[in-house]
């Protein structure tokens, strides 16, 4: 194992050197002037100016040198400090959003890391439980039900459940609003009684003791919850069912049966905990998916996450903050698929002994 | 065994040699011109009553696309795939309403079907008075030709580059997929967005930036297929065969290696049209791609995002686009579904 957890961590650099690559390549399609946003607040007024600009910050440099200033930031010559640089954290700006993208990102993150979590624990569970039942129906009406429901999940487009959903309950019903907090919450939020801990609403109005407040972030991400957890439960009854399956036919769970434990015993005792095998790949996987692709959830959902964030970024065109938020999923999608990876050869003997 | 799979172990072909005794299964041009496993799947596509629907959707939408200026015309000066605006008030209009400006001819059908003189709006008019159904109709098309053209580039460019890295191994291979794992990283709908939205000043607002980038994201997994598959075929005795023989390699590789490793790979990419068609529409949703008007079921949902709070009243803006993408992208899952089954290596000789 320990063989392959290093050839594992030996792809990191690997991938670090080449998702930035392919996105300072994205950034070369930028004019010079458009790449300004990258060190400055405001566009350059003259030709003067941008020229200056240029010789600066190094947009005449070779293209190598310029991959280094973007990732080390550039000296400035007046004060002497660092300008720029993704390595230090430094995004550049963001004019759609008229704040640097760093914090736009710090805003955003703790908001999609809340939604993700919660959407996790229905998506993850109940898609296990229906592939169990799938598999231990085989070819019943339960599965075959369970077959047109998945079917179904997966041709149905995130945003247009998003918007059906939010015409019923929403628009129809009034139970449940987008968005990520009534007004009267924001404003307990944003007044000086309340602490921030870390940055979670969910769990931070724990903390500060307001359940109103938590009830209320909670029933503002019910909709986006529904919403993930359909478009994947499809995904995890498939897995589930066709391990399970695969699992039931094996020779242990026959003796099981032949030593006269009952079929209950069989299935969640013998079979359901060595079936979840490739289930838990897939629910880490999936987790770190969540984190990259709730653009669209968020934007129908008007969630103030990332993925909303980027979604306006690429509206108004504005390559930079974009750019920014594709340099951030890539680090924590490297880092979270590694962490999937090596958990993983942690759980499955035939990794781990090998 | 059942009798599908005694069937199947019929030796089949020229069999006099083993006697009378065996009785010979009667094989048809068409699985002589497959060839037994690539004939078992498409028999098997066949056979199932899921794929059947999907069959049956997807033939539907596609004579919708064929006859679209029949079924609604389009309007003077404009081009097919501008949909035409009854005025520019900005609320949305209800089913039923009656078409006053810009209205298309009357096609032969619509008083058969309708019984009215003059057009309606069949299925109300959106934000800015763009006709849904019209958007509908020849959306369809829209959704034909990215779909299409989307996927058929995308399977080229995989086949191309997964053959060439797997025939030829080592440190190439090891190379060119760690170039795969590379622009694996980001989800692909956050990676074409980024890429559309990098494009669409170079080149303007079209159907174009979206489609390069979605194509620039979406070969990976065809590579990915069809590389697993040439690297078990290219250990059969035949490719040995071939090389001590002496045949040059490029030959090796096209005339005997990806003929008998691409089947899997076609039908995954008939899978992947469904995707790309959904990964479309959520982009230009999110407002990346066409300019406003263009007739595309993505965009014509996202007219609905400016009225989340009154879709109460004006629900068909959601429901008419929405279904329509919805039974579009079942009817490709539903034959893909049905695929997956029969490629399913355990389900070998039970088709």
């Amino acid at each position: 194992m320990t063989t392959y957890i290093i050839r594992r961590l030996l792809l990191v650099p690997v991938l670090l050197v080449g998702v930035t690559i392919l996105i300072f390549g994205m950034m070369q399609m930028l004019s010079p002037v458009e790449r300004t946003a990258l060190y400055l607040k405001d566009f350059p007024k003259n030709d003067k100016q941008i020229e200056g600009l240029i010789k600066r910050y190094g947009f005449d440099k070779p293209v190598y040198v310029q991959y280094w200033n973007w990732l080390m930031g550039v000296k400035n010559p007046v004060s002497g400090q660092r300008e720029g640089g993704i390595l230090h954290g430094d995004f550049g700006y963001s004019r759609s959003s008229s704040m640097p993208v760093g914090e736009l990102i710090s805003r955003r993150f703790p908001n999609t890391l809340d939604l993700t979590l919660w959407a996790m624990v229905p998506m993850i569970s109940v898609g296990i439980w229906l592939g169990v039942q799938a598999a231990v129906h085989q070819n019943g009406w339960i599965d075959q039900s369970l077959r047109v429901f998945s079917i179904v999940g997966t041709s149905f487009p995130t945003f247009v459940f998003g918007l059906l959903v939010l015409m019923v309950f929403y628009a129809k019903l009034q139970w449940l609003p987008p968005g990520r907090l009534s007004s009267w919450a924001q404003g307990v939020v944003d007044s000086t009684q309340w602490r921030t801990y870390i940055n979670i609403l969910t769990i931070d109005s724990l903390l500060n003791r307001r359940f109103d407040i938590f009830w209320d972030a909670l029933k503002h991400m019910i909709l986006p919850i529904v919403t993930l957890s359909y478009i994947n439960w499809a995904g995890f009854l498939r897995v589930t069912r066709s391990s399970m399956l695969e699992t039931l036919r094996q020779d242990y769970v026959t003796t099981a049966r032949a030593k006269g434990l009952s079929e209950r015993d069989v299935i969640f005792g013998h079979a359901r905990p060595n079936a979840l095998l490739p289930v838990i790949t897939m629910a880490g996987f999936s987790i770190v998916g969540l984190l990259g692709g709730v653009v669209i959830t968020e934007s129908v959902f008007n969630y103030p996450g990332i993925g909303s964030a980027a979604a306006r970024a690429a509206t108004s065109l504005d390559i930079v903050t974009m750019l920014g938020f594709a340099i951030f999923n890539g680090l924590i999608l490297i880092v979270a698929n590694l962490v999937v990876d090596i958990v993983y050869a942690f759980i499955d003997p035939r990794v781990r002994l090998s | 065994m059942t009798h599908a799979e005694q069937n199947e172990n019929i030796p089949s072909g020229d069999n006099r040699l083993l006697g009378e005794d065996v009785k010979m299964r009667e094989i048809g041009k068409l699985e002589r011109f497959l060839g037994p496993d690539n004939y078992r799947i498409l028999k098997g596509l066949v056979k199932t009553p899921a794929s059947r629907i999907g069959f049956v959707l997807v033939t539907f939408f596609a004579l919708i696309a064929i006859f679209a200026p029949l079924i609604i015309a389009p309007v003077p000066p404009n081009d097919g795939y501008k949909i035409p605006r009854d005025g520019f008030k900005n609320d949305p209009q209800p089913p039923g309403k009656i078409w006053k400006k810009n209205t298309p001819e009357i096609p032969f059908w619509y008083k058969k079907i309708t019984g009215k003189d003059q057009w309606v709006h069949l299925m109300g008019t959106s934000e800015g008075q763009y006709d849904i159904f019209y958007g509908v109709v020849w959306g369809t098309r829209t959704a034909f030709k990215t779909g299409l053209v989307v996927t058929v580039a995308t399977f080229v460019i995989g086949v191309v580059y997964g053959s060439i890295s797997a025939y030829y191994g080592g440190i190439v291979d090891n190379l060119m997929m760690r170039v795969l794992d590379v622009l694996m990283i980001l989800p692909s709908t956050l990676a074409a967005l980024i890429f559309a939205a990098v494009l669409t000043p170079k080149i303007g607002k079209s159907v174009l930036p979206v489609m390069i980038a979605l194509i620039a994201f979406g070969w990976m997994g065809y590579a990915r297929i069809i590389r697993g598959d040439i690297l078990s075929i290219k250990e059969r005795d035949y490719i040995m065969a071939a090389k001590v023989s002496g045949v040059k390699n490029g030959r090796i590789l096209f005339k005997h290696i990806i003929p008998n490793a691409i089947f899997p790979t076609l039908v995954l990419a008939s899978m992947g049209i469904g995707d790309v068609v959904l990964s479309f529409a959520a982009l230009s949703f999110l407002g990346i791609g066409t300019e406003t008007g263009y007739a595309d079921w993505g965009q014509l949902l996202s007219f609905a995002r400016n009225w989340i709070s009154s879709l109460g009243t004006y629900w068909y803006i959601v429901v008419f686009p929405g279904l329509t993408l919805v039974f579009y992208v079942l009817g490709w899952n539903l034959i893909g579904d049905a695929m997956r089954d029969v490629l399913d290596p355990r389900m070998r000789g039970k088709a």
